[in-house]
């Protein structure tokens, strides 16, 4: 493969040299731009008594070329002010200072995390809204450090994991609503969620070997498409089985998960009468919120460790070179199933959350796109950078509540137009974006697992890939 | 066996647009090593822009013959013009400057670059999935035989004789292009070693974009006979049809052209013949199984050349 010289340009490659090549530029873009948008935004279809029919939208295609040519050009302008300095060489030895602000950032946010509870009780009506966000957040949060087990440790590519979660959401929802009562009674079910949790993730993790265990000897990018089918197959299976699984109806009046034992309700028994409170549906809420932060917390600390077992450092060594991996007497195949089981039960583990805190389960809850939501935290976080998915989660969750609050973008753009439907759009330009600039990810210091007398700080200049 | 008949012509026709498909990310894979994931999203522009256009005609199925086949012509040119534009536009920005970046740069910028073009349709012409009534009709009785419930009739329509010339023709242009001219070989060569075609003077960056262009323009036409031959279209229908292609790219040997076509026709027949005899429903979970069958089993595919890793 070859390969280009790092270019320092905003737009990677060769930028225009003088004001001939601009202009010839700019012209190229425009036409793609007239080619690409003309037809799919420029002649709606609309169906007008039962026939299609077209809508013209050019100005909307003239104002998005003249955006995306205006843009290229400032680009070009931006890189020409840049060529004439030479750039700077990077810096050629490890920073071993960490900014001192770096040291406190897991505890703050870990503080912040316990406290938010007793925060948010100030904020009065808003409560809810935020307990509700936060819980999200921390459950994306949880998913992704699942799942950077997988591709930031391992490397491999997994394009499926929406099925552990989705493993992991119906056996809960199976258990609890079916069969742990024809087994056991009805009595057993307050404490149904603690009972199933471990074995939701011990399937989770059971498919995890059955699926890996045949294809983790595939290439990269073929385990990403075989992890993709998987996850379509779970989706597929999911919604056709219908005796077992509800169909696409799903499963509904999942058990809520009660105190150890004590259920959330307003009657004698209930949790505000045991304690001497009174009885406000916030605190169910409040108990779920510390149930997902103690499991998120269970996922990192596990991978924190993990990731200084023999097994953690061989995932490690795996990402960067298979071929020197097994030259060095590594067992691949083992290594990848590891982290193939391992990151799938935490996936089941909040798949068992997640059926829980609905109450209802379906197969919508688990398509594609909620794998690429998930891939697209760890990706911007930084492959393998803890702190980083948090960043990552809160922005991309809490960006996707931001879009469906934009109200005066609803004032200011003609009628009809609905910010929220560009949520997956921009996740998509994200991808590409950090991709090309920051491959890393915006969290792109990394810990080393391992080192000699002191920790140094490993830039990402230093972490070279390998190519096998 | 009149039923087995019928089926046999479905899936050849399913097959053949399957074949299109693959095609793409079987010449992308050889010459780069990637799967360019967005194809099938490309191949889903295609379906709309001939949509679009032949709406913008105002073609129906009671034009006259001569008519029709001049409009479809016309159609298909425009959306293989639209997307090809797209697929050199996704690879200038989202692939090439990833040449060198670490391994998986290239696979999440794809990924990226497929939910873009999905939301975007989906944003630009609303979720609805778009009907027209079919413009190619008519068709020829191959076997009647009677039954009990009335007759079983074999029919060979128009829009399938259509689809499986069309095929047809363009494999022959397509690997008289590959074998016998200079971009053929510039390919190859390519494909063989990058770096040493680059030494000999060959330009490769132009190379690749020249193979997206083509991958696009297969897909275009694939695009448009898929939505004629269902008669509607959706922002979605890419995502399924895309893994399936690229299947059929690895059960024929990724990287060979030949293979990508007879790959295409078994996953169509495939396809076919279980949603006949066993079920509809699980046809997309068959075609899923048989990827993971054939990686483990036969990871070099049919017609492929055996992978030597190289450190």
């Amino acid at each position: 493969m070859a390969t280009a010289p790092k270019s320092t340009h905003i737009g990677g490659g060769d930028g225009p040299k003088d004001a001939a090549g601009l202009t010839k530029d700019l012209i190229v873009t425009a036409i793609l731009c007239l080619a690409i948008f003309g037809p799919i935004v420029g002649l709606k279809t609309v169906t007008v008594s039962g026939a299609l029919v077209l809508d013209h939208r050019w100005t909307l295609v003239a104002l998005l070329t003249a955006v995306t040519v205006g843009g290229r050009f400032l680009i070009h302008m931006y890189n020409m002010s840049k060529t004439e300095s030479v750039a700077p060489a990077k810096a050629a030895k490890p920073s071993k200072a960490d900014s001192p602000l770096a040291k406190f950032v897991s505890p703050i946010l870990l503080l912040v995390a316990i406290m938010l509870p007793f925060l948010a009780s100030f904020t009065g009506d808003r409560e809810r809204q935020i307990m509700d966000m936060a819980i999200l957040i921390i459950t994306y949060i949880m998913l992704g450090w699942g799942l950077n087990i997988v591709v930031g440790l391992a490397g491999l590519l997994d394009l499926g994991y929406v099925a552990f979660y989705a493993v992991g959401a119906y056996t809960y929802a199976l258990l609890a609503t079916v069969y742990l009562p024809l087994w056991f009674g009805d009595g057993i079910l307050p404490w149904a969620f603690f009972i199933t949790l471990p074995i939701a993730g011990i399937l989770a993790a059971l498919w995890g070997v059955i699926l890996g265990f045949p294809v983790l000897r595939l290439r990269g990018d073929y385990l990403a498409i075989v992890t993709l089918a998987f996850g379509e197959i779970i989706r597929v299976v999911l919604l056709n089985w219908v005796d077992f699984t509800g169909g696409p109806a799903g499963i509904g009046n999942i058990p809520r998960p009660s105190f150890f034992g004590i259920p959330f309700s307003a009657d004698e028994g209930g949790f505000a009468a045991a304690f001497g409170l009174e009885h406000k549906p916030i605190y169910r809420i409040i108990y779920l919120y510390y149930i997902i932060l103690v499991l998120a917390l269970i996922t990192n600390f596990v991978t924190l460790r993990l990731r200084k077992l023999p097994v953690g450092r061989a995932w490690e060594a795996l990402r960067e070179d298979e071929i020197a991996c097994r030259s060095l007497g590594i067992n691949t195949t083992n290594t990848k199933l590891t982290a193939f089981a391992i990151g799938a039960m935490f996936g089941g583990f909040a798949g068992s959350f997640f059926a829980t805190r609905q109450g209802f389960v379906s197969p919508e809850s688990f398509v594609f796109m909620e794998s690429a939501i998930i891939l697209a935290i760890v990706v911007l976080g930084g492959l393998g950078s803890q702190i980083g998915v948090v960043f990552a989660s809160i922005a991309i969750i809490g960006a996707f509540e931001l879009f469906r609050q934009l109200d005066f973008l609803k004032a200011i753009m003609p009628e009809g137009f609905d910010p929220g439907q560009f949520r997956m759009i921009a996740v998509g330009t994200a991808m590409v974006l950090i991709m090309r600039w920051k491959p890393r990810g915006f969290v792109t210091r990394r810990e080393p697992s391992v080192y000699l007398k002191e920790k140094k700080a490993v830039s990402t200049e230093f972490v070279t890939e390998g190519h096998g | 066996m009149e039923y087995f008949l019928q089926q046999l012509i479905n899936g050849v026709t399913l097959g053949s647009i399957y074949g299109l498909i693959a095609i793409g990310y079987t010449m992308v894979y050889g010459i780069i090593g990637m799967i360019n994931f967005a194809h099938g999203d490309v191949f889903m522009i295609g379906g709309f822009v001939s949509l679009i256009a032949i709406v913008a005609l105002g073609l129906t199925g009671g034009s006259g013959m001569f008519l029709i086949i001049l409009a479809l012509v016309l159609v298909v040119i425009i959306a293989m013009i639209i997307a090809s534009a797209f697929n050199w536009t996704i690879e200038k920005v989202a692939y090439r400057p990833l040449r060198g970046s670490f391994r998986l740069a290239p696979l999440i910028s794809a990924i990226g670059m497929s939910i873009i073009l999905q939301e975007f349709v989906r944003i630009a012409q609303d979720a609805r999935p778009k009907p027209l009534q079919p413009i190619v009709t008519g068709g020829h009785v191959l076997m009647e035989r009677a039954l009990e419930q009335g007759e079983f009739v074999v029919r060979l329509s128009n829009m399938q004789i259509f689809i499986i010339i069309t095929t047809l023709v363009l494999m022959l242009i397509f690997t008289a292009i590959i074998t016998r001219t200079p971009l053929g070989r510039a390919q190859r060569s390519c494909e063989q070693d990058m770096k040493m075609a680059s030494l000999l003077g060959i330009d490769v960056n132009r190379t690749i974009s020249i193979t997206f262009v083509m991958g696009a323009a297969l897909a275009a036409v694939a695009g448009m006979m898929f939505f004629l031959y269902y008669g509607v279209t959706d922002f979605f229908v890419g995502f399924v049809a895309g893994v399936k292609a690229f299947t059929a790219a690895v059960l024929g040997g990724i990287g060979s052209i030949p293979g990508a076509m007879l790959g295409g026709l078994i996953i169509g027949l495939i396809e076919v013949f279980w949603s006949a005899y066993f079920s509809v429903e699980y046809k997309d979970v068959a075609a899923f199984a048989m990827l993971a069958a054939v990686l483990i089993f036969l990871p070099q595919g049919l017609l492929g050349k055996p992978e030597v890793e190289k450190v």
